[in-house]
């Protein structure tokens, strides 16, 4: 099933973080910010992967576990919604 | 056009690590563009901060304590109105209410309103009775007991495990881990608001908190809900957040259906770390953090006087989430003339 970050979820250019949902805030750098990014507008972690890889020099496969480390995490945090359409 | 003119008297002015919701409303009734706001302040103690802050405070009396009795309150409140012509009177504490409610028709002849609930209403949310209300409402609620012996104590703490929390009747609770606190805490608690205590299960996860506003007949004015940031060491929320969650606001229109509250209220939540949601407590009162709820864009005191005076208006819709409140302490400079007066003839 696809994964999306939570609708309302608020991300500032700084890396600043806030659910206004819960009141939770959090801090990400540069690269989970895109990945917050990337996942607002709707793209899967097969996608993500692919631009990550194009944004960085490492290998695919060690993005794609931390990829899915950092999502967990986001899942951790109820930041995450599965959509269904 | 000339400005309507309103004579309101508030209490809780207190401003201290337990704060009164008092300062708070004051400022919420100060952000009124089309009325102007004669404030009188109606204070227990002569070191009330709000007494000393004229830019809020028009002019201050001191009133006896509830347990004075309902005469002593009366003739005092007698005296103030021959001078004033208040309006209105805010009450901010939990323990004033039964006093000024048992006054109601006599203060009402007298020009002065109130927009409170009624006995019945109050005793079903207050601490003691709580478990019963919210069983009843199905809603989730922390084990807890009324406690009036020393024998009973601990061997209730034992039942539900520690830690366990203790509650005074009207206000204070703290977290006990062992027999020696609890004991400790139950004759503090014993001492300044009497039996009975309230023993509670401790439950951990974020402080939610939601303040709301009810026409008395089941309707919902206006309600936010907060999550707490910090807390001190009191319990008391030092930081929060203004946050949006349809639950909360249905758990406030629930509320008002089911008990046609009249005034401004308080709920007090927790959300476990297993998204499990238990009802702490009811206020019947704005909390101290309302003026928060006016800046995030519901200004419910100012409805609420409103309501009380017969303005025709509609309830709030909507509101910004995101707003925060930082609370701080302040050394505010006054001069002992100022004490002086208050001391000696209990009024500033």
């Amino acid at each position: 099933m696809a994964i999306k970050l939570k609708k309302n979820i608020a991300l500032s250019e700084s890396g600043f973080i806030f659910d206004p949902s819960t009141g939770d805030s959090f801090s990400v750098n540069g690269t989970g910010l895109k990945i917050l990014e990337f996942l607002k507008t709707g793209y899967d972690e097969t996608f993500i992967t692919e631009k990550l890889c194009e944004i960085m020099d490492a290998d695919k496969k060690l993005i794609r576990e931390d990829l899915d480390d950092f999502i967990n995490h986001l899942k951790h945090l109820k930041m995450i919604v599965y959509d269904e359409s | 056009m000339m400005n309507r003119k309103i004579c309101i008297g508030i209490t809780g002015l207190n401003a201290i690590d337990s704060p009164g919701p008092g300062v708070s409303v004051i400022r919420c009734l100060r952000e009124a563009k089309e009325i102007d706001f004669r404030i009188i302040g109606l204070a227990y103690e002569t070191l009330e901060p709000g007494i000393y802050m004229h830019d809020l405070v028009d002019k201050s009396y001191q009133i006896p304590y509830p347990s004075a009795g309902t005469e002593q309150i009366y003739k005092r409140l007698c005296f103030i109105q021959e001078r004033e012509k208040m309006d209105l009177i805010i009450p901010n504490f939990d323990a004033e209410l039964w006093n000024l409610i048992r006054l109601e028709p006599r203060l009402k002849s007298m020009g002065i309103h109130l927009f409170l609930p009624d006995r019945n209403q109050i005793d079903k949310i207050s601490k003691v009775n709580l478990f019963e209300f919210a069983t009843s409402n199905r809603i989730k609620t922390p084990q807890s007991k009324k406690i009036n012996t020393l024998d009973e104590l601990d061997e209730y703490a034992k039942e539900i495990e520690y830690p366990v929390v203790i509650k005074g009747k009207y206000y204070e609770a703290f977290i006990t881990y062992n027999k020696d606190q609890l004991i400790y805490y139950h004759n503090k608690l014993n001492a300044k608001w009497g039996l009975p205590v309230i023993i509670q299960e401790f439950v951990n996860g974020n402080e939610i908190v939601i303040a709301g506003l009810g026409d008395g007949n089941g309707n919902t004015y206006g309600a936010i809900p907060l999550r707490k940031l910090y807390i001190t060491d009191k319990g008391k929320g030092w930081a929060g957040v203004v946050i949006e969650d349809e639950e909360y606001i249905n758990i406030a229109r629930k509320f008002n259906e089911s008990l046609h509250w009249k005034g401004g209220f308080e709920i007090e939540l927790k959300r476990t770390n297993e998204d499990e949601l238990y009802l702490l407590e009811i206020n019947p009162r704005f909390p101290a953090w309302i003026y928060t709820a006016a800046a995030a864009g519901q200004n419910m005191p100012l409805m609420m006087v409103r309501m009380a005076l017969g303005d025709n208006i509609s309830p709030f819709n909507g509101y910004e989430t995101g707003k925060m409140f930082v609370r701080y302490s302040w050394d505010h400079i006054t001069d002992i003339s100022e004490f002086q007066q208050i001391s000696t003839l209990g009024e500033l």
